[in-house]
């Protein structure tokens, strides 16, 4: 089952190697994660997708908690929350043809476009896993993509409940 | 003005704060300031080995014996990857250790300078925490860090890495050694939930079929009166796992031996015929379960553990307690004290009286008909001799079942050996690490011929300074438990598993300045052992020929429960 760990670590070197170590030490997957500062310049958050069966995910939670320069962590699945990724995709649009379908492709799932070249467009969108893949698929079934940067999943939980020191 | 250090003298100056009295090391290039210092002063002395891995067993082995964090001390590169294998092993064992690794300069740090290795990142997977000390005013800080992780929750060993620079002798700082170590990302729990704590004592004391399942937690949180009272409290039967062997002594008439794949046919019967099982501080590792789908079924699983990764990891426990095993013990005890309930007395006769027949199978029994001698047997004697007071430290093979099985250690700490990791080499330097510690007290190393090649060199380092440890090594001129697999379940082949062109080790231990004694047969056996225990300002080493037939039983069948077990050759229980 797919799950979203959000992570408050000391915003120190080090610190993400030893998250990325410990995946891999124990051969837990990661599907997607980022990383970056918070409003406290001292923690970085990490947002980890990952999947596996309770009993692994139930580890893998423990495992984390455990790193010593990890404040808290938190099962964003378990709880109302809301999770964004954000897509950058050039792809080509060397005629009207092309160009009038990437539009309306872009146009239907709320995507934009943010530049384009003389064979090609680049596109933006915000949004959760389904939808992206979702606009890729429409993407690719109009024109060719040349070149697909995704930032992985970050995510918050819903209404006033807060994961910070 | 405050009295300035430069940073060698700051590292010097903190670990004489953290009350270090010795140093396993060697020194090198980046360390060498380190050295300067610690030669200008006497609170601490440095042991210098032969070999850097030797220096981490060592220091491993004066932690388990005195439950002290142990200080290792090695240089950049070649010092530190050396290293690697006692930071695993006291890493797999949770035991206490800072290793204070020296690096390049920080300006060359990723060029690949002369001696530069990335020591955090090797180690990363097999440490507690590791630090990269990148100023020296911050040195007493992250050393009184390192300390405090090190020997708190759930020990283990921790890296600190000084790059040359910081440790310049023409710079000078001031000294601030925190009082007290607080850090917001780590606070390991102490004490048990109440609400696990009663629901663990309504488990406990409705139990028709009790165990306790006692591990190195015991040994570690120091609580081996605590488990004793709880065990006479309850009447209670106790398997002890090879990391908790004295945590509850082995003469106790409630201890049923050591658990697991050489474990007693009673403790492994005990265990799958439980209705409730009491974990204290083990964690149900592949070596104690065997198939973990046929493990105990019937049990009602209480766990209690500092560290919670280790609950439910193999095992789902049912009733899990995470804290400090001293706390919860205490919790439990006085819960169990206030109870109106008591433990169902008939039951529990009916419980020992199974328990008894399963004894009385005599699991540990061996055949001396041959003439050749039986390692068991050496162990028993040595066991005699001793009055089972000594320290035993072990390496890695049969040899190690052997001594575990065959040696009840009244005490914790008496038994050392490496049970996560296996490490074979770790018996001799360990060994020598107690006797730092316990110079009057009688420290055996119970080794092979196999293990005992593997850190050999450190017999130097004995003599250096007057480690007279008795190493005992049960010669079968084979690796006898690779062996013993090679027989049950590979017809016999022995690829690689036979030692030829061994050193005459007599000869050896004579060329390192100590006294070597070779037993051939079993008629010597007694006069030699006589005559070795009878040597105390030498260190002497028995070179045992034994039965390289013998194999380890009883022994758990693969992929079996925790007591389908082979009892002899052919021997099923």
């Amino acid at each position: 089952m797919r799950r979203i760990l959000a992570i408050l670590l000391e915003n120190e070197p080090g610190a993400l190697s030893r998250i990325v170590g410990l995946f891999s030490q124990r051969a837990y997957n990661i599907d997607s994660l980022t990383v970056g500062t918070t409003d406290d310049q001292t923690l970085s958050r990490i947002t980890i997708t990952t999947h596996g069966d309770d009993r692994v995910v139930e580890q893998i939670t423990k495992q984390v908690n455990k790193l010593v320069d990890v404040l808290k962590v938190l099962d964003l699945t378990d709880m109302q929350h809301i999770e964004r990724e954000l897509l950058l995709v050039k792809v080509y649009a060397r005629d009207e043809q092309s160009r009038a379908a990437v539009t309306r492709v872009c146009d239907v799932f709320q995507g934009q476009i943010i530049d384009m070249g003389k064979q090609s467009y680049t596109l933006q969108m915000v949004s959760g896993k389904e939808k992206i893949e979702s606009f890729l698929d429409m993407l690719r079934h109009e024109t060719d993509i040349i070149e697909v940067v995704r930032s992985g999943t970050v995510g918050i939980g819903r209404g006033d409940k807060a994961l910070r020191n | 003005m405050n009295e300035q250090f430069n940073g060698s003298q700051l590292v010097v100056k903190a670990l004489q704060a953290l009350k270090v009295k010795y140093i396993f090391g060697y020194p090198g290039g980046s360390v060498l300031d380190l050295y300067d210092a610690l030669f200008q002063q006497s609170d601490i002395e440095h042991i210098l080995v032969r070999h850097e891995q030797a220096a981490t067993h060592m220091a491993d082995g004066f932690s388990r014996s005195t439950g002290e964090v142990g200080v290792v001390l090695a240089t950049s590169g070649p010092g530190a990857t050396n290293c690697v294998t006692g930071i695993a092993t006291a890493y797999m064992d949770s035991i206490p250790m800072v290793v204070l690794s020296g690096q390049v300069p920080s300006n060359l740090i990723g060029d690949d300078a002369f001696q530069e290795t990335d020591i955090v990142g090797c180690s990363r997977p097999i440490v507690k925490h590791s630090f990269n000390c990148r100023n020296a005013s911050e040195i007493p800080y992250v050393l009184a860090k390192a300390f405090y992780l090190a020997k708190t929750g759930r020990p283990g060993p921790v890296v600190v890495e000084l790059p040359k620079d910081i440790l310049n002798p023409n710079q000078y700082f001031d000294f601030n050694m925190p009082s007290e170590i607080e850090m917001r990302t780590y606070n390991p729990k102490v004490k048990g939930h109440p609400k696990q704590i009663k629901k663990a004592v309504s488990a406990i004391l409705g139990a028709k079929r009790l165990v306790i399942y006692s591990g190195g937690g015991i040994i570690l949180s120091d609580t081996s009166a605590q488990l004793t009272q709880l065990v006479e409290s309850l009447n209670a039967p106790c398997t002890n796992t090879l990391m908790g062997l004295g945590g509850l002594s082995g003469t106790h008439p409630n201890f049923l031996g050591m658990l697991g794949m050489h474990g007693t046919l009673e403790a492994n019967k005990a265990m799958a015929n439980a209705d409730v099982i009491l974990a204290l501080g083990a964690r149900f590792d592949d070596r104690v379960t065997n198939n973990v789908q046929k493990f105990c079924p019937d049990a009602t699983i209480v766990h209690v553990d500092v560290d919670p990764t280790s609950i439910s990891k193999t095992v789902r426990a049912h009733i899990p307690v995470v804290g400090c095993l001293a706390t919860v013990i205490e919790q439990l005890q006085d819960a169990i004290d206030a109870s109106k309930d008591r433990i169902d007395r008939g039951a529990q006769e009916d419980w020992w009286y199974q328990i008894t027949k399963w004894r009385e199978q005599n699991c540990l029994s061996f055949d001396t008909a041959g003439e050749k001698i039986k390692p068991q047997e050496v162990v028993r004697k040595i066991y005699d001799i001793t009055k089972g007071d000594a320290y035993v430290c072990s390496d890695v093979g049969q040899h190690q079942m052997f001594a575990a099985q065959h040696y009840p250690f009244k005490n914790p700490r008496q038994w050392i050996n490496s049970g996560g990791l296996g490490t074979m080499g770790f018996g001799l330097p360990a060994a020598m690490g107690v006797k730092v510690a316990f110079p009057l007290k009688e420290v055996l190393c119970v080794t092979g011929d196999g293990s005992i090649q593997m850190n050999i060199q450190e017999l130097s380092t004995c003599l250096q300074y007057g480690l007279n440890v008795k190493i005992i090594s049960l010669n079968n001129r084979s690796l006898g438990m690779v062996r013993q697999w090679q027989d049950m379940m590979y017809e016999g082949r022995h690829s690689s598993s036979y030692m030829e062109s061994l050193p005459d080790f007599v000869a050896l231990a004579q060329a390192y300045g100590h006294i070597g004694i070779r037993v051939d047969s079993r008629s010597e056996l007694d006069a030699a052992l006589e005559k070795a225990f009878s040597i105390n300002d030498r260190l002497v080493f028995l070179d045992i020929c034994v039965d390289e037939s013998e194999h380890v039983y009883p022994m758990q069948i693969k992929l079996g429960a925790v007591d389908d077990m082979w009892l002899k050759k052919g021997v099923q229980a």
